[in-house]
């Protein structure tokens, strides 16, 4: 009975089975499947036999990972420079919003966000490009300049202490018009009576900035924040790879998870420790997901991702 | 004029007649920073298009400049000169692009679509069976296995737009778009004899034009500045998209003399790399400044009414 009233639903709703269908077979293949992958983890991985087929070899990847002494290091690198960018990012962002919002004629304020957008357009690969121009130690701007004042040049890519500030610096550069109209966009949603009302009570632009502006804005903060800390293990690849590519000098301040298991899948070949890494961040991932749902789910449960 | 300028206009600011001190203190501060911020955000542009004018003496002298004092057009006529390559380059990119685009689009609308309609009763469990992914993955060993191993997709095309193609964030986002279209014009095309499919397609998606742009330029945009594919699944020159040869060349200079002689040219003088990197930069992110003013209007549309939506 069960059984046909299920196969009555299938035969209901064909046209949107059959339309759902290949977004289900792409997220089985590209998705589910390399969920199951995981075992790799857990595996001696060879050609021969492949994922299914190769030989067990139980915890001795995740060993290796853990005793490399790479494990600590580039986790903690990961979640450091995300805590830096969710804090720089998104503190510029709303800084650069409210500005926005509160100066400025049509035309101003157009080519200002004009501006902050354009690093957005851009791939990492240029970006990689463009930090080159200025890095370099014989002919970067940055050297030609400090050379020109008569100062000592700096050999920044030698250099791991310059990096966290260099990436949270190029972090903030290429997602400032983004976030900048996310917030803007919040902003303008602000009941303007809220402004009146403020005025009529004698609150100058600063008070009112604090006192209506930013408590208005803590529903959308939250949020993004949130969001980003549910993603706080996962590296920005495209950023570190173009930024330091595979400059071993810099790996100590640089090198994070997601770098890590690149390397070690595509340069050293290591195929069961570049998954166990990879397994270690999905699960540590997951479970900050879950913890920052659970957070969001007390905070408002409308705005809980599920 | 989008929302958000419209809203801004808003601002009590300038409804309120006479400015008062603590408003003129402000204003300074948000010109000034404004500016400053703007100008951190364009002036690496101009460094570098300044930079792939200028002679590869002075820049090897006097490093890269803002303004060249030695102005020279020697790395575009080398660039232009033996284009092969870089054309072989843009070709692949604006296949990918376009293809990648219209397929994303068509896959985005159509799930998004299905998901959307509320007489649809398995609906939810659809929709998680997506969002899971977002939460959880297998990593990129057991994807880059299958995709390699498996699915032998490596130096193939598909290796390019596949990967891209389905976003789960772009059907949340068409999905809530579709959700503020009244029930009330499917019913009546239903009754009206329509079949879903059609009701999709002739319906649905004339309507969803602003969330059909939206996503459509983030998957352009993504596509156009993909190169992570590229460096994962692709070895055969012919196939190689501009950002990635742009790498390749970037970090490598013999590649690039290489590339240079074997599309012909005869390298009697030093081929002026360092302002030659800079032309090739140029040359790859061209299309995508000359694009960017139109583009950014409806990005700035698309991202305020996702983050009105919530």
């Amino acid at each position: 009975m069960r059984l046909r009233s299920f196969w009555h639903d299938v035969k209901k709703y064909r046209m949107f089975l059959l339309m759902l269908t290949p977004a289900v077979v792409f997220y089985l293949l590209f998705a589910y499947i390399p969920m199951a992958g995981i075992v790799i983890a857990f595996k001696r991985y060879d050609y021969a036999g492949g994922i299914f087929g190769s030989a067990w070899n139980g915890l001795d990847n995740f060993r290796f990972f853990f005793d490399s002494g790479n494990a600590w290091q580039v986790t903690r690198n990961t979640a450091l420079y995300n805590v830096a960018f969710i804090v720089v990012n998104n503190a510029l962002q709303i800084f650069a919003a409210i500005l926005l919002f509160e100066v400025g004629g049509k035309w101003f304020r157009k080519i200002i966000q004009s501006s902050l957008f354009l690093p957005y357009f851009i791939s990492w690969v240029v970006v990689g490009a463009i930090a080159y121009n200025l890095l370099n130690y014989d002919i970067g701007t940055v050297n030609a300049m400090l050379r020109g004042l008569g100062m000592e040049p700096v050999d920044i890519y030698n250099t791991p202490a310059y990096w966290p500030f260099l990436l949270v610096l190029v972090s903030a550069w290429k997602g400032l018009g983004y976030g900048t109209v996310m917030y803007l966009a919040a902003i303008t949603s602000i009941d303007t009576e809220m402004y009146e009302a403020a005025e009529i009570d004698g609150a100058n632009i600063f008070q009112r900035i604090l006192k209506v502006t930013i408590p208005n804005l803590y529903p959308t903060i939250i949020i993004l924040v949130l969001l980003a800390v549910g993603n706080i293990f996962r590296g920005d690849f495209g950023m570190f790879y173009n930024m330091v590519g595979n400059n071993g000098m810099l790996f100590s301040a640089t090198d994070v998870i997601d770098t890590f298991v690149f390397r070690s899948l595509i340069t050293s070949n290591d195929i069961g420790m570049s998954a166990a890494a990879g397994v270690f961040q999905s699960v540590l991932g997951f479970a900050t997901i879950m913890a920052v749902n659970y957070a969001v789910r007390r905070y408002d449960k409308d705005r809980a991702l599920f | 004029m989008s929302a958000t300028e419209l809203n801004a206009d808003k601002s009590f600011a300038k409804t309120s007649g006479v400015k008062k001190t603590d408003q003129k203190i402000f204003a300074a501060i948000g010109y000034g920073a404004l500016t400053i911020m703007a100008l951190l955000c364009l002036l690496p542009f101009l460094l570098v298009v300044s930079s792939s004018l200028t002679s590869e003496n002075k820049i090897i002298t006097a490093g890269y400049q803002f303004i060249p004092t030695d102005f020279s057009v020697e790395a575009y006529s080398i660039l232009f000169k033996y284009p092969t390559e870089m054309i072989q380059a843009y070709l692949v990119t604006i296949g990918v692009t376009i293809g990648g685009t219209l397929l994303g689009l068509f896959l985005t609308s159509m799930t998004s679509y299905a998901l959307s309609r509320r007489d649809f009763k398995w609906r939810n469990g659809f929709s998680f069976f997506f969002f899971f992914t977002t939460l959880f993955s297998g990593g990129l060993v057991p994807w880059y296995l299958l995709i390699v191993n498996y699915l032998h997709m490596k130096d193939t095309v598909l290796a390019l737009i596949v990967p891209l193609v389905l976003n789960v964030f772009y059907i949340i986002v068409m999905k809530s778009f579709l959700g503020g279209i009244p029930e009330a014009i499917v019913e009546s095309a239903k009754i009206d004899g329509a079949g879903d499919f059609r009701i999709y397609a002739q319906l649905i998606l004339p309507l969803s034009k602003p969330a059909l742009a939206t996503i459509g330029l983030f998957l352009a945009l993504a596509y156009w500045n993909d190169w992570y594919n590229a460096l994962l699944f692709v070895s055969d020159e012919k196939l190689m998209p501009l950002q990635y040869y742009l790498y390749k060349m970037l970090g490598n200079m013999d590649g690039m003399r290489k590339a240079m002689m074997g599309a012909g040219a005869v390298v009697t003088t030093a081929i002026p790399t360092e302002s030659l990197k800079m032309a090739m930069t140029v040359v790859a992110t061209g299309p995508i400044l000359l694009a960017y003013p139109f583009v950014q209007r409806y990005f700035v549309q698309g991202l305020t009414i996702g983050a009105v939506k919530g």
